[in-house]
């Protein structure tokens, strides 16, 4: 087990890269630390994998270093680094026995047999792969396929960090929920550092103490899940992260006050000017209200509800504003007036933007 | 309600057409010429099983059948691991990919008797770069005298002509394996040895079975290539069973006993190839 340390880490797939657009990895600097598990979230190709590669060897990084404590691994091969890694699709020695094939790893490692055994039916017991130890593994399902892969993953025990690589894609959703429940079990058990990635934000918050999100090629903010929420720390994590995303309206910003094409916005913080040439302001629906006119007094930005949607423990409002769509979300059991014309914004938790980044206030 | 009626047999007519010119009837004109006997005048007396019986207790026939056997399992011997571990050394990338590919393949665009002239020259001591720099090496080197020659030529000539299509067949299973493979190998810590046995292996293994039966039907019929080097000699001894064939049916004019032979033949390629398909797939179906 070891905290895993990225130093200036970049790379990209091109022999001679000229600019920033073509890095799959644009300068990382992170620490994972000991223990932990952590969520990596992001879309498709933002680079989650390559940086789990890095980790794990599989890619020589173009620049910067991997530590794991104070060693350097930058140029280790994976075979010495002790680390474990599980793939999105599974992979299984097709001509080995289940038991065979989660014993493999140990094997390798020189682990002598009555360890591996004990380790091996540990591990199949708490993956529900028991009753198939002595099948090959080339008949089983894709999910047993995939379970076994993951059993790989976790049978051995010293290892500096267990990688999950969209590890649970192909696994049917009341499986996967118990194998997600295992994974944390597990964790809590043994406290490996574990990276999940994943672009399943419900898996994410669920699986992770910490969740790092990417976004092409960058790691945008590192957080608990409540942070994540609360403070995203671009536009992109407001939008990638909640369902449905933050409103994000461009916006001029004086002291604490917010002027959206003209209508003044409350803001909980001061700020100064703000370099940038594009400013804009996150509210999540979650912190907006939508009310009437006169329940307004006069304040609120002048929106008109397109449909109201009943998602079960909430509503969600789609309303318009100036040609762009923004959405409220209404607890349940509160009413919605149909002459509801006017939309206000939480000033607590209302983000200011420049050029993507948040911007801190000073208290007003 | 169904209306019965024998409409069906029209459609199949094409078929059985076709196949009946193709397959049946020459097969049975030997099948024909095998049990009877003829003097010549186009005259035809019924000899039942007799050339049958005379080929199968013949030495002649026995000696044949022992020199294709060994043949055979020589070259599957060596052009099976060899193609393997060619096509594991293959570039798989770059510019060298399509110029291994074009390589491995320029002997397979060979005609069988031109590769048989090709080594027949190259084997010469006179004017053969080979023969000639043995000579100059100081070994005794000569194809049309020595029996040991003469089946280290034509076997070598053979492993030269088609240990590519081992290889490419190889090669295609080898870049079926999806790089995760390797990935959880190296996450797994498994040697290159473990990454062939457990991965790579496994994983040709129907490319190879095909690959097998192929280069063992091909070997067991070859003709034109030992017959243009060694013509079956020195003596009798790199004559192969197609070699001994075409001697007694054509050279002899034996119509009768060639046909027994042919027949003979055939069943012992059907029932080898069969035998080994049914061996190994079943292998694979135990492992399930």
């Amino acid at each position: 087990m070891a905290e895993i340390h990225l130093k200036q880490l970049a790379h990209s797939y091109l022999p001679h890269p000229t600019g920033s657009q073509d890095y799959a990895l644009k300068r990382v600097e992170h620490v994972w630390e000991d223990g932990k598990a952590y969520a990596l979230l992001g879309p498709s190709g933002c680079g989650k994998t390559t940086l789990l590669n890095i980790i794990s060897g599989l890619l020589h990084p173009s620049e910067g270093q991997v530590y794991f404590d104070d060693r350097d691994v930058t140029s280790l091969p994976t075979e010495q680094r002790d680390i474990a890694q599980v793939f999105q699709f599974p992979v299984v020695y097709d001509t080995m026995s289940v038991y065979d094939n989660l014993a493999f790893p140990l094997r390798n490692h020189g682990h002598d047999e009555a360890v591996v055994r004990e380790r091996v039916l540990r591990i199949a017991e708490m993956l529900d792969l028991s009753a198939v130890l002595k099948k090959k593994a080339r008949g089983l399902t894709a999910d047993a396929k995939q379970t076994i892969s993951l059993g790989r993953g976790l049978v051995r025990e010293n290892v500096a960090a267990i990688l999950f690589d969209e590890p649970l894609t192909v696994i049917d959703p009341h499986l996967k929920h118990t194998l997600r429940m295992q994974l944390k079990r597990l964790h809590q058990q043994f406290y490996h550092t574990m990276i999940y990635v994943t672009h399943d934000q419900t898996e994410a918050l669920s699986f992770a103490d910490q969740v790092v999100v990417m976004y092409d090629g960058d790691v945008v903010q590192m957080g608990s899940p409540q942070e994540l929420f609360e403070r995203p720390a671009h536009t992109f994590v407001g939008y990638f992260i909640g369902s449905p995303g933050m409103n994000v309206l461009d916006a001029r910003v004086e002291g604490n006050r917010a002027y959206v094409d003209g209508l003044s916005v409350p803001l909980a913080y001061s700020y100064d000017a703000i370099a940038g040439t594009k400013v804009e302001i996150g509210v999540r629906p979650e912190f907006a209200r939508l009310m009437s006119r006169e329940d307004a007094g006069g304040s609120g930005l002048p929106v008109t509800v397109k449909r109201i949607e009943d998602v079960g423990r909430f509503k969600i409002a789609r309303a318009e504003f100036l040609g762009r769509e923004l959405n409220v979300v209404i607890p349940e059991g509160i009413p919605v007036s149909d002459r509801a014309d006017r939309i206000l914004f939480d000033a607590q938790h209302v983000n200011v933007y420049a050029d993507g980044w948040i911007v801190k206030g000073r208290a007003a | 309600m169904k209306t019965w009626n024998n409409k069906a047999w029209f459609m199949v007519v094409p078929v059985v057409i076709l196949v009946a010119f193709s397959a049946v009837i020459p097969l049975m004109t030997v099948v024909n010429y095998s049990v009877q006997d003829t003097f010549g005048n186009n005259q035809f007396f019924w000899a039942g099983l007799e050339w049958f019986n005379e080929i199968v207790n013949s030495e002649r026939f026995h000696d044949a059948l022992g020199r294709q056997f060994l043949f055979t399992f020589l070259i599957l011997i060596i052009e099976i691991p060899l193609g393997v571990y060619i096509a594991l050394h293959m570039p798989t990338k770059g510019w060298g990919r399509p110029v291994a590919l074009v390589l491995m393949s320029l002997p397979l665009l060979i005609p069988w008797n031109v590769v048989g002239t090709i080594w027949q020259i190259f084997g010469r001591s006179d004017i053969g770069l080979l023969g000639y720099t043995l000579q100059l090496l100081g070994i005794e080197y000569n194809y049309t005298q020595n029996t040991f020659d003469a089946w280290a030529t034509i076997i070598v000539m053979d492993v030269w002509h088609w240990t590519s299509l081992v290889a490419l067949l190889a090669y295609a299973g080898l870049q079926s394996i999806p790089q995760a493979y390797y990935q959880a190998a190296r996450i797994d810590g498994a040697s290159r040895w473990a990454v062939f046995r457990y991965i790579q292996l496994p994983k040709m293994r129907s490319v190879l079975l095909i690959a097998f039966l192929l280069r063992f039907m091909d070997s067991f019929m070859i003709y034109t290539e030992p017959f243009v080097v060694t013509g079956g000699g020195p003596g009798n001894s790199t004559t192969l069973l197609s070699i001994d064939l075409v001697k007694m049916a054509i050279g002899q004019f034996d119509l009768g006993p060639a046909a027994a032979f042919s027949l003979v033949y055939f069943l012992i390629i059907l029932l080898l190839s069969w035998v080994f398909y049914t061996v190994m797939t079943n292998i694979d179906k135990q492992e399930r």
